[in-house]
């Protein structure tokens, strides 16, 4: 079968396509199928592999807490002894701090990547703060600790720490004071500037996915760059926003070296009464159960792990169902 | 606009002065009567970065008429096209000099209120690109930028636009379903009606059928007919029939100049340029 396409090429006569195909050694096709099945065979090992190491870690925390489990414990704050001991301080100090993380987030970062997409031109300015975007998105949580305890809590040392400027009365729910010290906005705001960087670019992404003949068509009819964006931009990417911003509110929900740099009190017995409050927050919680001696406290360490699980399950969750929601209502 | 009428100040946008008008004898041939002219181009020079992509176009578009410009691609054309209402703005590297007028009304100039302009020249793109809202708000967002409505008014003005479109009965049971359901003729139309909701004088089409199914262009060229009572219409066009059907002029560009412009009957039967002879009958392009 391969003779003809071969002389072919020895007379003058040009080969065509279809010859040349015929005339080259055929592949195995059976070693084809093989190494098509094995690869399969591996990512399946794999995907197993991943997802039985997440029910090992599901189902030890799960014997260990769920005895602990109990109204009583999500009411009860902090105590020495372990069958009194709750989460009620730690579960509020993660909804005041996710709370203001997300109020100062999503305006600053979706603003800057409207800003980054749909308004600055080229230049390498515009690449400058790209390339600054995309490395602070890898720096390790601590670091903004450090940033946050110098930026919020101690406002760089302009102030004195000791005796605060205050506004207000302390039990007021208005009450603030300069420096911030370490209370709940102080968090909040750290946690920001862990997340911004997440936000900034899963927003980007999300306007990227626009089309540019919508934008075109926008300002064929006389819309400014401003009503090009608020219009037919942002609607249009607002559900994947949306997902971007609350998958960082996840994030920001389970740091604990950010807030522990920050010197927030190890045990306390009261929730946040305005943005002054002092805190503390799930992790930093599960943590110092976890460095407890008495196998009691490391109880009480898988409890608070489950009910933070649950608080980011739930928050997935939200994610998904505005995703859909807002799908249907754009589509 | 900013400038008075009949008074065009010879304004450049960047570097080179305006050249003098070198209209070639076939480009020169005038519109009969100055007062019938929409858009004047003269010596219009156009560049991306340092390639220049238009080199001294002299054209004279008429009021109420249809023009269509013909040539290969990356003959100047669409690039003409987007001078008109300054889409090429937002293109890095984009810059014209010479001189452009719309009514008279300077179009280069840097005190050019763009956004009105674009208000008065509406465009229709290559492939139909209606927002993904619903076939009423369509229309209705660009009027919606520049005016406040009545209820009532805006209910009218989407209703006559999408009538102008010949649209109307096709879509008047389902206003408030999305666009997107539409199929690629209708999309199309319903872009037409976009465009002429904001109450334009000069429709700008971008190969408008390329992307539609014979049966939709036909529908497309006949309302391009009925529409040329009431806009002066520019439409790009690499389909040769598609020019001799529905234009009144056309304008042969070619590698950035004006090759020849004229009665569409006279370019087609007896051009007075070879290229241009060439370029009609297929021989070329």
């Amino acid at each position: 079968m391969h003779s003809l396409g071969a002389r072919a090429h020895s007379t003058t006569r040009t080969r065509t396509p279809g010859e040349i195909v015929a005339a080259a050694t055929p592949t195995s096709q059976v070693g084809r199928r093989v190494v098509d099945r094995a690869f399969l065979g591996v990512c399946i090992a794999f995907t197993a592999l991943a997802v039985l190491l997440l029910v090992i870690l599901l189902v030890s925390i799960w014997q260990d807490g769920h005895a602990r489990l109990s109204w009583q414990f999500l009411s009860a704050f902090a105590s020495r002894k372990t069958e009194e001991a709750g989460v009620r301080a730690p579960l509020w100090g993660s909804i005041w701090v996710c709370v203001i993380c997300a109020v100062a987030a999503l305006p600053i970062g979706v603003g800057t990547a409207i800003y980054l997409e749909e308004f600055s031109k080229r230049s390498r300015f515009r690449s400058f703060i790209q390339l600054n975007i995309a490395n602070l998105a890898g720096v390790p949580s601590i670091v903004y600790g450090i940033l946050g305890l110098t930026a919020f809590a101690r406002a760089f040392g302009t102030a004195n720490s000791e005796d605060p400027i205050a506004f207000g009365q302390p039990e007021s729910f208005f009450y603030l004071q300069l420096p911030f010290g370490h209370g709940v906005l102080a968090g909040g705001l750290t946690l920001m500037l862990v997340v911004l960087p997440i936000v900034i670019v899963s927003s980007q992404e999300a306007l990227r996915t626009v089309p540019g003949s919508l934008r075109t068509a926008a300002l064929a009819l006389g819309a400014t760059q401003w009503q090009t964006t608020w219009n037919i931009t942002l609607p249009a990417s607002i559900p994947m926003i949306m997902t971007g911003g609350i998958l960082a509110m996840s994030r920001a929900i389970g740091e604990a070296a950010p807030i522990l740099v920050l010197g927030v009190p190890l045990f306390i017995r009261s929730t946040p009464i305005n943005l002054m409050s002092d805190f503390t927050v799930l992790p930093l919680q599960i943590y110092n159960w976890s460095m407890r001696q008495q196998s009691g406290f490391h109880e009480l360490a898988a409890a608070g792990i489950i009910v933070l699980l649950a608080v980011l399950l739930t928050l997935n969750a939200l994610a998904v169902i505005i995703r859909h929601r807002l799908q249907r209502a754009n589509g | 606009m900013t400038t008075p009428p009949n008074a065009p100040p010879p304004r450049n946008i960047d570097i080179k002065p305006a050249t003098p008008v070198v209209a070639t004898a076939a480009a020169a041939a005038p519109v009969a009567d100055a007062q019938d002219v929409a858009i004047r181009a003269q010596g219009l020079d156009s560049w991306y970065g340092s390639v220049q992509a238009l080199k001294g176009i002299s054209l004279e578009i008429p009021k109420c008429r249809v023009t269509a410009l013909i040539g290969p691609s990356g003959c100047g054309k669409s690039t003409f096209l987007r001078w008109i209402n300054r889409m090429n703005d937002p293109i890095p590297g984009a810059r014209a000099s010479g001189i452009l007028t719309l009514h008279g009304d300077d179009l280069l100039g840097r005190a050019l209120d763009v956004v009105e302009l674009r208000r008065r020249v509406g465009m229709v793109f290559q492939k139909p690109n209606p927002f993904t809202k619903s076939i009423y708000d369509n229309v209705a967002f660009g009027p919606r930028l520049h005016r406040s409505f009545r209820r009532a008014d805006l209910d009218e003005l989407v209703e006559n636009s999408l009538r102008a479109a010949a649209l109307w009965d096709e879509v008047k049971d389902r206003l408030k379903s999305s666009a997107l359901g539409l199929s690629g003729g209708q999309q199309q139309r319903l872009c037409i009606a976009r465009a002429i909701a904001v109450g334009p004088e000069v429709l700008l089409m971008d190969e408008p059928c390329s992307a539609l199914d014979p049966k939709s262009t036909a529908s497309i060229e006949q309302l391009i007919r009925e529409l040329e009572t009431s806009y002066t219409i520019v439409i790009v066009t690499h389909n040769m029939q598609q020019a001799a059907r529905v234009s009144d002029r056309t304008a042969f560009f070619f590698e950035g100049t004006l090759v020849e412009c004229g009665s569409t009957d006279r370019i087609f039967t007896n051009p007075a340029n070879k290229q241009t002879e060439d370029y009609v009958s297929g021989r070329f392009g």
